[in-house]
């Protein structure tokens, strides 16, 4: 794993060998973030590698100077984020018609609320709960607690103070804590 | 519960697939082809791009342009994938190819191409009423002018109704040359094709087919009847060939 240093020098030498190393380093980061944001788990992986090459196609068009300015994790999350706007945007603005929408006779892989209430994994339930949340609190969340972000680049991904990021996230913590107990009736900790 | 929520959160973490750096990251190679060196790009999915080194010119210019135009980053591979060196060489079936970014019909028209034998040849419009559209003959013929992957989709095997070798991505030479290869016997269409043949029946089956098929190219000149379309044939009393469908 390189350090982002290490990363900008190797895209100003040669892009596309730097561009394998950016994947390598930041790409567990960029699929924990697609896997909470992509509304399907199978579409996480699509997510994240759409968003590479969009990040791949922007920094084409940049010069060495750009590139070694670029804080490389926080511009990656912010171009996936816009991504899955997009992807969602689209989506809703023409159905698929390539077979990937869910067959009609199976379920929906999203769990609803039936299967919520059953999830006896906490995991699954807190994934659940995750997904309902209002999308800022939900991003916050998700980059300062599941990818463990710093303060300073959650705010630079949601384009919002410090302060507003913390208190997103702190909004989204309580809002998960209140749900968590509310959804297990009878378990006390 | 309060302090094991953050310690859920983390857990929902999952680390990327394997597989996440390749479904971004595209390979080259650079391999013997059957009229000289060829470049492939490969991804994850398959092989996306294949062209003739004399056609493309230098590695670094064709590299660039595939940048250029597919917007996605290219590296060079550890090795060929699997079954490419045995297409080239014409003693295997291929390598996944990878033609997600083609129109449906583009990809019917290539799939109907890829099951042409090797040395027989069959018409842009055989090809059109294949992929299910049989009027689409000259859109067949840009589908197969922009073939991405040509010699894995041996679209030099598609050939004007007329009897002629007609155009090709690389050259018309190249198609030839291809074909004598292969051991299309040029010559003898051309013969065909001058006498208004388009197709061979043999008088002991009732039996009609495409010039190249390997059925009629069995058919004793004492048994062979040419006929200038496959309305004559059945008027005739013969049958199309259930191989080669004429």
């Amino acid at each position: 794993m390189a350090d982002d240093e290490q990363l900008r020098t190797a895209l100003v030498e040669d892009l596309d060998a730097g561009f394998e190393a950016v994947v390598r380093t930041h790409g567990d980061v960029v699929h924990a973030v697609a896997r909470r944001t992509a509304e399907r788990p199978a579409d996480a992986e699509d997510l994240a590698a759409e968003a590479f090459l969009r990040a791949y196609r922007a920094m084409r068009g940049y010069d060495a100077a750009r590139i070694e300015r670029l804080d490389l994790r926080p511009w990656l999350l912010t171009i996936l984020l816009n991504t899955a706007r997009n992807d969602r945007r689209d989506a809703a603005r023409r159905p698929r018609t390539d077979g990937a929408a869910d067959p009609p006779d199976r379920a929906s892989p999203a769990p609803g609320p039936a299967e919520r209430a059953e999830a006896t994994d906490l995991g699954d339930r807190l994934a659940a709960l995750l997904a309902e949340l209002p999308v800022a609190q939900r991003t916050a969340v998700v980059l300062r607690h599941v990818v463990d972000l710093p303060v300073a680049e959650v705010a630079a991904v949601l384009a919002c103070s410090e302060g507003t990021a913390r208190s997103h996230a702190a909004r989204g913590l309580a809002a998960l804590r209140a749900r968590l107990t509310a959804s297990t009736p009878g378990e006390t900790s | 519960m309060t302090d094991s929520l953050l310690e859920d959160l983390r857990d929902l973490a999952e680390p990327a697939p394997a597989t996440l750096a390749e479904r971004v990251v595209d390979s080259w190679v650079q391999v013997p082809g059957p009229l000289g060196d060829v470049y492939a790009v490969v991804g994850a999915r398959g092989v996306r791009l294949l062209r003739p080194a004399a056609y493309a010119g230098e590695l670094g210019t064709f590299l660039e342009d595939y940048r250029a135009r597919h917007g996605r980053p290219v590296r060079p591979a550890a090795r060929p994938p699997r079954g490419l060196l045995p297409a080239l060489r014409g003693t295997g079936p291929g390598p996944a190819l990878d033609l997600d970014a083609l129109t449906p019909f583009a990809r019917d028209v290539l799939a109907v191409t890829a099951r042409i034998p090797s040395g027989q040849t069959r018409p842009y419009g055989w090809v059109a009423r294949e992929a299910g559209h049989p009027r689409a003959v000259r859109a067949v013929g840009t589908v197969l002018a922009r073939n991405p992957v040509p010699l894995l989709v041996p679209c030099h095997r598609v050939v004007r109704g007329d009897g002629d070798v007609g155009q090709y991505l690389s050259g018309r030479a190249d198609k030839v040359a291809l074909l004598e290869d292969e051991g299309v016997d040029l010559p003898r269409l051309a013969e065909f094709a001058a006498a208004g043949t388009r197709l061979i029946g043999s008088d002991t089956t009732g039996i009609v087919c495409l010039p190249t098929c390997h059925h009629a190219r069995r058919i004793t000149t004492a048994h062979r009847h040419g006929f200038p379309s496959l309305d004559r044939a059945r008027a005739a009393g013969y049958r199309p060939c259930r191989d080669c469908r004429p």
